[in-house]
């Protein structure tokens, strides 16, 4: 939850107005572009892998370990004579499908759910809120830890797991989203004209409250990636030899030993750059969303 | 019955809800995993007939499952986790020959998150400009950064290239030594939270900043120094100690990912350890452990934060996260 921690305060931050001001890496207009571009390019290389990459990621030479940047390997290789570059560009990959998975279930979920607690009230919202409490008291990565130890390592145990812990963070706040819109006249004349409630919640409720849902989904997404990668680290999530950023983060650390930084550095560098720029694109969206209602 | 007593009873209702729940769900982890409970326990081993209905009764698998429950969790209760598989001892003994080394890991961490997330907040708060555009992008990147790439930096870096600190693993005597290995695990731990932790300062800080009060305090003559301490820090307490006291739960978590990165002996690599050798006990009794003092530390958090902040009453705050 360490890692689940973030998302908390990240929803605590928003709550508060002074944070409205805040900006995450200076100005707000070219940066949110650039990381929307980043992200862009990402998307491209990790569907266009195949093409890009230099060498088949999983090919070992052993006669060619940990050899240097430059040369016929960009980025060298690792402990087995993997190109890093490849490795890389394939690892954008898992690294990028894991989050979509986690970020698609929670997302829908949570919205559904939310807007359920939301719109409803009562006994639903009470039962549908202590339930989203519950599984708030369990941090993130124990309960991946605990089904991996149950259903073993791989993408499945890790993306379920934390599917299940993101969904209250989206839950609460489109609950709170939709509290706050059911209470505006809008939806009270659509009312007085006889329209029913299923036909406003999906044609007027939750077209306003998307924006709102699509800046935490943006920064869920970042930090699922940083969760999921942490499991691949520990060596529960995506298996080897297949090319993943935290996998090859966990091979690394031998070779940093040996003082090649490289096969651990540069997966890490991808990692706090998507993670980063997530961020800017979830805030940025955030930041709209203030202005226009002020 | 008041409003407080009514809250405070509520809590503690929801907390023994919780915590039964998720002993359900982590006594259940074991009957729910594909194939027979018997499997896990044999571990290999050649499995006749004999040993399987030894095994079966030795763990009572043939009573209904709520019994089984109600003995595992009255076992639990009385510090009887069972026995580790792997390390052939007692699941309470293993837990407490490696608590000392997480405990002092996250004391540390929390430590460093403490001081380097206010110190680091106050200062961009009050020196605008610069300053705190160069806290705003730090922080911005801390906050990226997961501690196992904190952890890779932090070695590459001070243990390999510089020789500062010692690399992973190695056995410290002392003290002194021991706070000497634990000094990366616990900037690696501290990092990401101690990011948020200064951005939640620094607004803080700012709202209080544009306050009358502050004016006001000024104006009568106040020094500088006098208004930050007893008029802008005290008052901007209140959301920082909200979310530090939520980080000291997420560090009880992230704890397991640096203790395995830099080979440190504690619960969090012992869980992870235990996950891949399928010591099924040990994983119970750790996340049993990790969830109930998760939980704690939260509920703590709640009902001291009115104390530093009277403004924060318990009823609104209780209202206003439910």
């Amino acid at each position: 939850m360490t890692l689940t921690a973030p998302p908390a305060a990240a929803t605590a931050l928003r709550r508060r107005p002074g944070l409205r001001r805040l900006r995450l890496l200076g100005g707000q207009g070219p940066l949110f572009t650039a990381a929307l571009l980043l992200l862009a390019a990402l998307v491209l290389v990790a569907a266009l892998a195949p093409l890009l990459a230099p060498y088949d990621p999983e090919a070992m030479d052993l006669t060619a370990s940990l050899v240097g940047t430059g040369g016929d390997h960009l980025l060298g290789t690792d402990q087995s004579g993997r190109d890093i570059l490849s490795r890389l560009l394939y690892g954008a990959r898992t690294g990028l499908l894991g989050p979509l998975l986690v970020v698609a279930v929670s997302t829908v979920l949570g919205t559904g759910l939310g807007v359920l607690a939301g719109w409803r009230g009562g006994w639903a919202d009470a039962v549908l809120s202590r339930s989203m409490d519950l599984v708030f008291a369990v941090p993130g990565l124990l309960l991946a830890i605990m089904l991996v130890a149950v259903a073993g390592s791989g993408m499945t145990a890790p993306v379920v797991a934390m599917a299940v812990a993101y969904t209250p963070y989206v839950g609460r706040l489109v609950r709170g989203v939709a509290r706050q819109e059911k209470a505006r006249p809008y939806i009270e004349s659509y009312r007085v004209q006889g329209w029913s409630g299923r036909t406003i919640c999906l044609r007027h409720l939750l077209p306003n409250i998307a924006p709102t849902v699509l800046a935490q989904s943006a920064m869920n997404f970042g930090y699922a990636l940083m969760d999921l990668a942490a499991l691949s680290f520990l060596g529960f999530g995506v298996q080897p030899p297949t090319a993943d950023w935290g996998a090859m983060i966990n091979e690394g650390q031998s070779a940093i030993q040996q003082g090649a930084m490289l096969p651990a550095l540069a997966p890490s560098f991808c990692i706090v750059l998507a993670v980063v720029a997530f961020g800017i694109v979830g805030e940025g969206i955030a930041d709209r969303i203030a202005k226009r209602e002020r | 019955m008041n409003g407080i007593t009514r809250y405070l009873l509520g809590r503690l209702a929801g907390l023994l809800g919780v915590l039964l729940v998720t002993s359900f769900v982590v006594f259940a982890t074991v009957h729910l995993a594909p194939g027979n409970p018997v499997t896990f326990l044999l571990h290999g081993r050649p499995a006749t007939p004999e040993t399987v209905a030894a095994l079966r009764a030795e763990h009572h698998l043939d009573d209904p499952v709520a019994v089984q429950y109600a003995g595992w969790l009255g076992d639990a209760l009385r510090g009887d986790f069972g026995r580790s598989t792997q390390y052939h001892q007692d699941v309470a003994t293993l837990l407490g020959t490696r608590l000392g080394g997480t405990f002092l890991l996250v004391g540390y961490s929390a430590l460093l998150v403490a001081v380097g997330g206010v110190g680091l907040g106050v200062l961009a708060a009050l020196r605008p400009g610069l300053v705190d555009r160069l806290v705003l992008i730090g922080t911005g990147i801390a906050t990226a950064t997961p501690s196992f790439v904190s952890a890779i930096a932090l070695v590459s870096l001070f243990s390999v290239n510089l020789g500062w600190f010692p690399g992973p693993g190695g056995t410290p005597e002392g003290l002194a030594d021991r706070l000497h290995h634990l000094t990366l695990p616990a900037v690696a731990l501290a990092t990401t939270f101690a990011g948020l932790l200064a951005r939640v300062t620094r607004s803080a800080m700012l709202d209080e900043l544009g306050r009358e009060h502050v004016d006001v305090a000024r104006a009568r003559g106040v020094a500088g120094r006098t208004v930050v301490r007893r008029h802008v820090l005290r008052n901007g307490l209140g959301p920082v100690v909200t979310v530090g006291g939520t980080m000291l739960a997420g560090l009880l978590v992230t704890t397991s990912i640096v203790e395995t990165a830099f080979d440190v002996p504690g619960l969090g690599s012992l869980l992870v350890q235990s996950v891949t050798a399928k010591d099924f006990a040990v994983v119970q009794a750790v996340t049993l452990l990790s969830v109930a003092v998760f939980v704690l530390v939260n509920l703590a958090v709640d009902l001291l934060a009115p104390l530093i902040d009277p403004r924060l009453s318990l009823l609104t705050h209780g209202e206003g996260t439910s």
